[in-house]
């Protein structure tokens, strides 16, 4: 079955070669449909290779085909070739099974939108990117799928690119995801300068076998791989771009920034584990460090937010802090069981919060929800579900993975894993906010009749539009069948792997050929495990019924938790703009000097410099027979003189 | 008597040279051209190279000063030319410079000929030009001969094989000539354009004997204030000309 | 008085180098175009000196051939010089030469 791999990212491809061509002429909701069926063909590719996989020993889990050499170019050759092994065929299963479901929902979500066949076409090829980054055989192929989610991020953020914040949304997701990028060049120039190749069996038999790289080089690799994984998975400083890019639709917001896109950093790093494993071990440390800093820095600001989308992302934000948490603990398995759980999870809720906000027409202000239970059962049955893994309750998905990542935090420093349990209280505390805010207490939108009406600016609204603000209604079947589908996932994906024995984790045994026993084992007693798991879940109900006094019984004031530092998200994007707009200009001022002045001035000052030079050299053409006839006189005389020199005397 | 007569040819040489140069009147140039050329074909004669000697009277002052004369009276240039001072500037400094480094070095290498020239060695692949076929080389000279020797000798080796084609060549030229000459001086039938007056370049002085040595083209061409007007009263072949 | 010294080919060329120098000065000096003409020709014939001395002296008889094809080559020139100085300078007779410098860089 392996020689399936190559169907798997040609599919999304043939999607969109088709939609490029015919997508304006098959309209809604067919292209949206094909868009659906290729990703949908994508995943059963990957089943039948992952089938084909679980049916061979451990050893022979790794596959590699090269489809054709892509660059040659003397030292460096690079191949199109894919690279099927546990990891990438995980990260596979899980990209295009979400994916073909947010493919059916955004159906039903872009319906009406006049660009309905261009937003599939940027969500095929957003899938194909995606798929080269997890599937490819080397470094420059993962770079290219990386560029291509990074480029789609853009196309999609901005896709209502009418209103101009939409499209400087774009424009920031794209330039800080670049700041990303240099690290990963970097990185890559590195290794090949000292290994010679980009393949990844290449480097990895170099760096196991050969001990190719001095810890110096490999250290620089990984703060340089670092680098980019913070760019495209929304770490401090780099997270900047993530809850701007909410401006995008939502099935957009689901599908990269909750499931894919933003877990290629952690993809990367999981990768390259045998280059982690030669580097010293401060590189490991500031990745746990900034990965739980980010975790609790973006957990406090989420607790502020007033948009249902805003909340969501700040939540990503943390919650990728996790995991790199657990990357730098060198816990890998920790880190990938996270992802999965929280593509599942994550999905369900941000298509859950599109549910709500196409039911309010288009409201994101969670102040203008409330007790909307009765009115969208389905959507808020599985936001309950997701909400539920989210915050870290048992037996939902949420609390196994989350639970291997805190005892990752415990096995680095003790005091890494207090933090990171105040950072899951806080996640229980946020989310639980958003639900009983949304979904239960009091009708805030019935109330807000007379002031929307005042909003309106050219008339009031006919009698049908005042009777839909007052009646939310649940969405088509189109759209909450994904929902329905994620909201089991979420429920029962924590079974891949159980703590309980060795034999239950199923991940664990999966995935060990990709970490080349790079993976760190535990140094704790079963009984301290239990410990952790109870304190983790006593944590989550604190989170859970501390929300319920502030926004259901209204026995705290919510004013006093919602500060408006948190809101502002700690005024870290505000100070970065003002550094860029003051000291930042005047130094890109100083550099476009430079540029005009020094560079551009010797280019321009060679070519005048040939100007004047010919200028003056055309005098001597002076169109008199006379002074040609001196010249020719001269010339004669200059023979002459060089034949009597040579003259023996 | 041989260096007695080569000392007076010279002398008539190279005063009717100088009397081209320094001349002003461009007919008087021509006399004195012809007296160089007598002076050279004495010198021929002193060299036994009769035939040339007899050939370079006939052709060169016979025919080609005549020609000479026929287009100055053409063209009416017979008057004088202003000799006092040179519109290009450094032209006449540099000239004097050029002419006496040629000078010098000339005369330099003249003298130190000591016999030995480049090429084929002269006396011992000699060979008769009454042989068919090749000639090795074009024949010798013997010393003393009658004139009439060295017409036949020039006649055979002209004629041989190794000469032959440059002499037709040189028939076909002279036809060309001919030709050439009728097509560029045939007038056409439509007004004769002037001649275009450009801009003279930064080397000359203009009308007034200053200097301008601007080096952008556009100023005023001073020369157009210099170009008489066709002259009236010169015979038939000018007044046709101006009537066109 | 006679001389009864022999006059070598060094004279010879001696005197053809001054004539040759002569033809090369009025030519750079001199401003009507068939004066400069005639110092062409006063070149020629300085060159025709010089080869038939060396034909006298090699004992060969190229010498004098190749003077008879210079001065062959020598008429055909000036036909043709003559004919387009009348063609351009038809209309001005009192041209010089630097006025016609059209061919400028």
């Amino acid at each position: 079955m392996n020689n399936l791999v190559w169907l798997i990212p040609t599919f999304p491809l043939l999607g969109f070669t088709l939609l490029l061509l015919f997508g304006r002429r098959l309209g809604e909701p067919n292209a949206g449909w094909l868009a659906t069926t290729m990703v949908t063909g994508s995943f059963l590719s990957t089943l039948c290779v992952f089938l084909g996989m679980a049916g061979k020993t451990s050893e022979e889990r790794v596959y590699e085909i090269t489809l054709f050499e892509w660059i040659p170019s003397g030292e460096l050759s690079v191949g199109l070739g894919f690279l099927a092994d546990p990891l990438s065929i995980t990260m596979a299963l899980f990209i295009t099974g979400v994916s073909a479901l947010i493919h059916m929902y955004a159906i039903g979500y872009m319906h009406g939108d006049p660009n309905f066949s261009k937003f599939f076409i940027y969500l095929n090829l957003f899938v194909f990117s995606m798929l080269m980054l997890v599937l490819g055989d080397n470094l420059l192929i993962t770079f290219l799928g990386w560029e291509g989610v990074g480029a789609c991020s853009y196309f999609l953020i901005s896709f209502w690119h009418e209103d101009p914040a939409n499209a400087s949304a774009g424009k920031k997701a794209f330039v800080t995801n670049r700041v990303g990028d240099w690290g990963f060049m970097v990185a890559m120039f590195l290794l090949f300068f000292n290994i010679g190749s980009l393949k990844y069996s290449d480097i990895f038999s170099s760096v196991i076998q050969l001990d190719a790289l001095t810890q110096t080089t490999a250290t620089a690799v990984v703060v340089m791989l670092f680098i980019g994984a913070a760019g495209k998975s929304a770490q401090f400083p780099l997270y900047l771009w993530l809850p701007d890019a909410m401006a995008g639709p939502t099935p957009v917001s689901a599908l990269i920034h909750a499931a894919t896109m933003v877990t290629s950093g952690v993809y990367l790093l999981t990768r390259m584990n045998p280059v982690l494993a030669e580097a010293a071990g401060w590189s490991s440390d500031l990745i746990w460090i900034i990965g739980l800093f980010t975790a609790l820095f973006a957990a406090a600001a989420a607790v502020a937010q007033n948009d249902i989308k805003k909340v969501l992302a700040y939540s990503t934000v943390s919650q990728l802090g996790f995991m790199f948490v657990a990357v730098g603990s060198g816990l890998y398995v920790a880190a990938i069981f996270h992802m999965i759980t929280h593509a599942f999870f994550k999905a369900l809720l941000f298509l859950g919060a599109g549910s709500v906000i196409h039911g309010m027409h288009e409201e994101q202000d969670m102040r203008k929800y409330g007790a909307l239970k009765k009115a969208m059962p389905i959507t808020a049955g599985t936001f309950i579900i997701g909400w539920l893994a989210i915050a870290g309750i048992p037996p939902f998905s949420g609390f196994w993975s989350k639970d291997e990542v805190l005892l990752a935090a415990w096995n680095e420093n003790k005091i890494a894993w207090v933090l990171l349990l105040i950072a899951a209280i806080m996640t229980a505390f946020y989310m639980s906010r958003l639900v009983f805010m949304t979904f239960f207490g009091d009708k805030r939108w019935a109330e807000d009749e007379k002031e929307n009406h005042e909003e309106d600016e050219i008339t009031p609204p006919p009698e049908n539009e005042k009777k839909n603000i007052l009646n939310p209604h649940e969405s088509p079947a189109l759209m909450w069948f994904p929902l329905v589908a994620l909201a089991g996932l979420a429920a029962t994906a924590g079974i891949l792997n159980l703590p309980f024995s060795h034999n239950t984790k199923y991940l664990e045994k999966w995935l060990e050929p990709v970490l080349f026993g790079n993976e760190v084992h535990v140094l704790a007693s079963t009984s301290t495990k239990w410990l952790l798991a109870v304190i983790a879940i006593i944590g989550a109900t604190i989170g859970v019924l501390s929300a319920s006094y502030v926004y259901l019984k209204k026995r705290i004031n919510p004013a006093q938790i919602e500060l408006p530092i948190l809101q502002d998200a700690w005024k870290f994007d505000r100070s970065v703009s003002n550094f860029m707009g003051g000291p930042g200009r005047k130094i890109f001022e100083v550099v476009t000097w430079f540029d005009e002045t020094v560079i551009d001035g010797a280019v321009n000052g060679a070519g005048k410099l040939t100007q004047n030079l010919g200028t003056r050299l055309r005098a001597t053409q002076t169109g008199l027979i006379r002074t040609y006839a001196l010249g020719m006189v001269i010339g004669a005389i200059a023979i002459l003189a060089y034949f009597v020199s040579r003259m023996g005397f | 008597m041989e260096a007695v007569t080569f000392f007076i040819a010279a002398l008539i040489a190279v005063a009717g040279a100088c009397g081209v140069v320094f001349l002003k009147n461009p007919v008087h140039a021509a006399l004195s051209l012809v007296a160089t050329l007598f002076g050279v074909a004495i010198h021929f004669i002193n060299l036994e190279a009769y035939f040339l000697a007899a050939v370079q009277v006939i052709v060169y002052a016979g025919a080609i000063v005549i020609l000479f004369l026929f287009v100055i009276m053409l063209l009416g240039v017979d008057r004088a030319e202003d000799i006092q001072s040179d519109p290009i500037i450094g032209q006449r400094q540099l000239a004097l410079l050029a002419t006496a480094g040629l000078l010098i070095l000339g005369i330099f290498i003249a003298l130190a000929f000591s016999g030995e020239v480049t090429g084929v060695p002269p006396i011992e692949a000699q060979q008769s030009t009454f042989d068919g076929g090749l000639a090795i080389d074009s024949g010798s000279i013997s010393k003393g001969v009658p004139p009439e020797q060295n017409i036949k000798e020039i006649g055979r080796a002209l004629f041989s094989t190794r000469y032959v084609f440059a002499l037709e060549i040189t028939a076909l030229l002279l036809t060309i000539g001919v030709v050439g000459a009728v097509v560029l001086t045939r007038r056409s039938k439509s007004e004769l354009e002037p001649i275009p007056v450009v801009e003279p370049p930064a080397l000359m002085r203009n009308s007034e004997g200053e200097i301008e040595l601007a080096l952008n083209e556009d100023e005023q061409s001073p020369i157009e204030e210099t170009i008489d007007p066709p002259v009236e009263d010169l015979p038939n072949e000018e007044v046709e000309v101006n009537g066109e | 008085m006679t001389f009864a010294m022999a006059i070598g080919t060094e004279y010879y060329l001696a005197l053809s180098a001054l004539l040759f120098t002569i033809g090369a000065g009025g030519l750079l000096v001199r401003r009507n175009p068939l004066i400069m003409f005639m110092c062409i020709e006063l070149m020629l014939n300085a060159a025709n000196l010089a080869f038939v001395s060396f034909g006298k002296e090699m004992n060969d008889l190229g010498g004098q051939l190749s003077v008879l094809f210079v001065l062959v080559v020598a008429a055909a020139e000036v036909v043709i010089g003559l004919a387009i100085v009348v063609a351009v300078m038809r209309r001005r007779p009192k041209a010089s030469i630097d006025e016609v410098s059209v061919l400028r860089g």
